[in-house]
């Protein structure tokens, strides 16, 4: 198994790190360097960086680029303009989800993406095999190397770094010299960016940050950091069988668009109405952390569903989790119960963000 | 890694320290370092018979839950309520403070078929 792992151009310096690796997307990646706790702490407190050199980057160019790319996507891309960048999802037929992604417009036909690292492979043939015209894609995911920088103090370590140059507006990219690119954006919800180099260069400059204070995450913390705020993660709470309604994410497709793949099975469940929804549930009180399949159940106990993510909230001090639940349980306020090893844990669907970041953010 | 001389241990990485016909159950310093913070910690209830092997605790990091299991027979006589008010303690003082649960042990030979301390370390290298 460990020889098809994939290794990221920073993983010797996680081992000198201390770092504890696993495979994750068929990357073998730090789960943690000593405390998930800490990490996640210093990314709510201070600053945090992440590699994230198993994410997929893709360049989508040339004429009618964008008429194309807002056929494959489900957000409206005609809303940017050149250095903006948008949350969007790329669609099955039948308006699951195969991808949740974010692009960024450089120029008026060109497009930079930043896709999951377990999708890079499905979502460029199934971009491939929809191409058009002149339209032309380079998966640069293999020759890239990615790192999220995340905090109240991100900003003020970046300006700190690059002697004088900002950092571009909230959700918003530049390109910088020697090949980097840096996103204002990451999945923590804290101010911070993402940044995308030559492998090469990626150990220099994740050595730059780890240099002015910020404190080496893992993909433990990250999961806790971007549960917290409600954040899905593909292939737990999005699957091709789920679709952005069912799954909350409407705000990011623009129905109001002449067409996209998936979009006539959206119009059809529109009309039929929704038979379950992706719901924040929160424990009452104290209680087994809450962890993906477990069973959720009224509070009769008949089952509901079950968790597909879960952790215990380290800035709450409480379990947090989502879950599809039947619509008629799914109101905010609704009490159910949490089943853990046969124990059942008091729990009432809330709204999203379980956690509310209380900095100003750009 | 701290190994301590007077207690036991056993391949999945609990201690034991005999006191009378009691056993004082718990995981080892080098498990509570693999498991990284202990956010939870299921104990069992008192009275329950346990065989050698059983898992019979659940302790939880933000990550996983992992199963503690019994290196011995017995009957559950008394649990730790302190590591389920903080289960920290498991990660500061897992000798100590953050013991889980004791046994009235069945057969004392039980606890000399543990590895000893020196046993122990061989095994985690």
């Amino acid at each position: 198994m460990s020889d098809t792992l994939l290794h990221s151009p920073l993983e010797n310096l996680h081992i000198d790190l201390g770092a504890r690796l696993v495979p994750f997307a068929g990357w073998n990646m730090p789960v943690m360097y000593g405390s998930i706790i800490t990490e996640h702490q210093a990314v709510r407190n201070g600053v945090g960086i992440f590699d994230i050199s198993h994410m997929g980057q893709f360049v989508i160019s040339g004429p009618g680029a964008t008429s194309w790319l807002n056929r494959m996507l489900t957000n409206d891309l005609e809303k940017l303009a050149d250095g903006e960048g948008q949350y969007t999802l790329m669609l099955n037929d039948r308006g699951g989800v195969i991808d949740d992604l974010i692009i960024y417009r450089e120029s008026p036909e060109s497009y930079f993406l930043v896709v999951n690292a377990s999708m890079i492979d499905a979502d460029a043939a199934w971009l491939r095999s929809h191409l058009e015209g002149a339209v032309e894609i380079v998966d640069q995911s293999a020759s890239w190397a990615g790192m999220a920088v995340q905090g109240p103090k991100a900003s003020e370590i970046f300006e700190g770094i690059f002697g004088g140059l900002q950092l571009p507006p909230r959700n918003g990219v530049s390109r910088m010299d020697g090949e980097v690119i840096v996103c204002r954006t990451g999945y923590t919800g804290e101010d911070g960016f993402e940044l995308f180099c030559r492998s090469d260069d990626a150990e220099s400059i994740f050595r730059k940050f780890l240099d002015a204070g910020a404190v080496a995450c893992g993909l433990g913390a990250r999961d806790s950091l971007r549960l917290e705020m409600g954040y899905p993660l593909n292939g737990s709470d999005l699957s091709p069988e789920r679709s952005p309604l069912e799954a909350g994410l409407g705000f990011f497709v623009a129905m109001a668009k002449d067409d996209f793949v998936g979009r006539d099975a959206l119009v059809a469940q529109k009309e039929e109405g929704l038979k379950e929804r992706l719901v924040g549930i929160e424990y009452l009180e104290k209680g087994a952390p809450p962890r993906a399949h477990y069973e959720v159940l009224d509070e009769s106990g008949n089952r509901l569903g079950e968790l597909a993510s879960g952790v215990l909230s380290p800035s709450l001090g409480k379990g947090i989790g989502m879950a599809y639940l039947p619509v008629e349980s799914a109101k905010i306020g609704t009490e159910i119960q949490v089943d853990v090893r046969g124990r059942r844990f008091p729990a009432k669907v809330v709204k999203k963000p379980f956690y509310k970041v209380p900095h100003a953010s750009a | 890694m701290n190994v301590p001389e007077d207690l036991r241990y056993n391949n999945s990485h609990e201690w034991v320290r005999l006191e009378g016909d009691i056993a004082v159950i718990g995981i080892s310093d080098h498990a509570q370092e693999e498991l990284t913070d202990v956010v939870f910690v299921e104990l069992p209830e008192v009275g329950r018979s346990v065989d050698a092997g059983d898992p019979t605790a659940v302790v939880e990091s933000v990550k996983a839950a992992s199963d503690i299991y019994s290196p011995i027979s017995g009957e559950v006589v008394e649990v730790n309520d302190s590591v389920e008010a903080d289960p920290s303690l498991v990660n500061t003082a897992p000798y100590t403070d953050g013991w889980i649960f004791k046994l009235r042990v069945k057969d004392t030979a039980q606890v000399d078929a543990l590895l000893d301390a020196a046993g122990y370390r061989a095994l985690i290298g």
